[in-house]
């Protein structure tokens, strides 16, 4: 179920008729390259035009944790990026709430820029989708 | 029907090219057409010219060539990804004045845009290694 259920609900709608581009994004934020590269796809995506949107899942629900430092790595912190996704047109960011919850994960850790997807709420949105990228 | 595929996986590290290798040749024997082959994350060490395995293991690269040159296959390599893992053209050597290059004949790179005009263009992109 979609939280913000009616302007989202009309918007799925309506990238149904057209190619629409949700790219999936589940490994942690500093787990090789993976997150990092997800995000570049997703904003390639939305520079085309593309009405694209990303999906936080697994243990892709760590990339939105707020008030992460990765300088100690040292790996830029991805949270930057995450900051900026609508500013480059990514339309929504979405979570799943199941992989927080088995991650012993609150909503209100991570940076406010999401839309909670609950229940089958993940089903739901991909079945709205022309067309998913994995990552 | 026309298929692109997206190889994420490293021949080192996982098995992402060599079933992406098999799949590419099941399809085109089935009639089916594959118009690109993106190499993405760390699969872009399948565009490695450089790979030398033992004679008795499979060389990713080398097939991978011998397939895309046969069958007039796009074969494009992510160049942020590429230049991420040490995989570079003769070009991109002399920009970044690195001391070699090693991306197989065959092999191009070039941007994610190539990657999503697959996925938009093509009836299926089919992911590897994700």
């Amino acid at each position: 179920m979609l939280q913000q259920a009616e302007p989202q609900e009309s918007e799925s709608q309506k990238s149904v008729n057209q190619t629409s581009l949700c790219v999936v994004s589940s490994q942690s934020p500093y787990r090789g390259q993976s997150a990092r590269e997800a995000l570049d796809a997703a904003l390639v995506s939305a520079s085309y035009d593309l009405p694209t949107s990303l999906l936080l899942m697994g243990d892709g629900v760590y990339q939105l944790v707020d008030h992460q430092d990765p300088s100690q790595l040292p790996r830029k912190n991805l949270l930057a990026m995450f900051k900026s996704l609508e500013l480059y047109g990514i339309e929504t960011v979405y979570v799943d709430s199941e992989s927080l919850d088995e991650r012993g994960l609150e909503p209100e850790q991570l940076l406010p820029v999401y839309t909670l997807l609950e229940g089958d709420g993940v089903a739901t949105f991909l079945a709205t989708q022309k067309k998913v990228l994995n990552f | 029907m026309n298929y692109a595929l997206a190889v994420y996986g490293a021949m080192g590290s996982s098995q992402a090219g060599q079933t992406a290798l098999s799949f590419a040749k099941a399809v085109l024997a089935s009639g089916h057409t594959v118009s690109r082959i993106f190499f993405y994350q760390d699969g872009v060490q399948n565009a490695s010219s450089l790979s030398n395995p033992p004679q008795d293991e499979v060389n990713l690269p080398a097939e991978w060539q011998e397939l895309v040159q046969q069958n007039e296959i796009d074969a494009v390599v992510c160049i942020a990804a590429a230049l991420r893992r040490g995989v570079v053209d003769a070009d991109e050597a002399e920009r970044y004045q690195l001391p070699a290059s090693n991306l197989a004949d065959g092999f191009q790179l070039s941007g994610l845009g190539q990657l999503l005009e697959s996925l938009v263009e093509t009836d299926r992109l089919i992911t590897f290694g994700a």
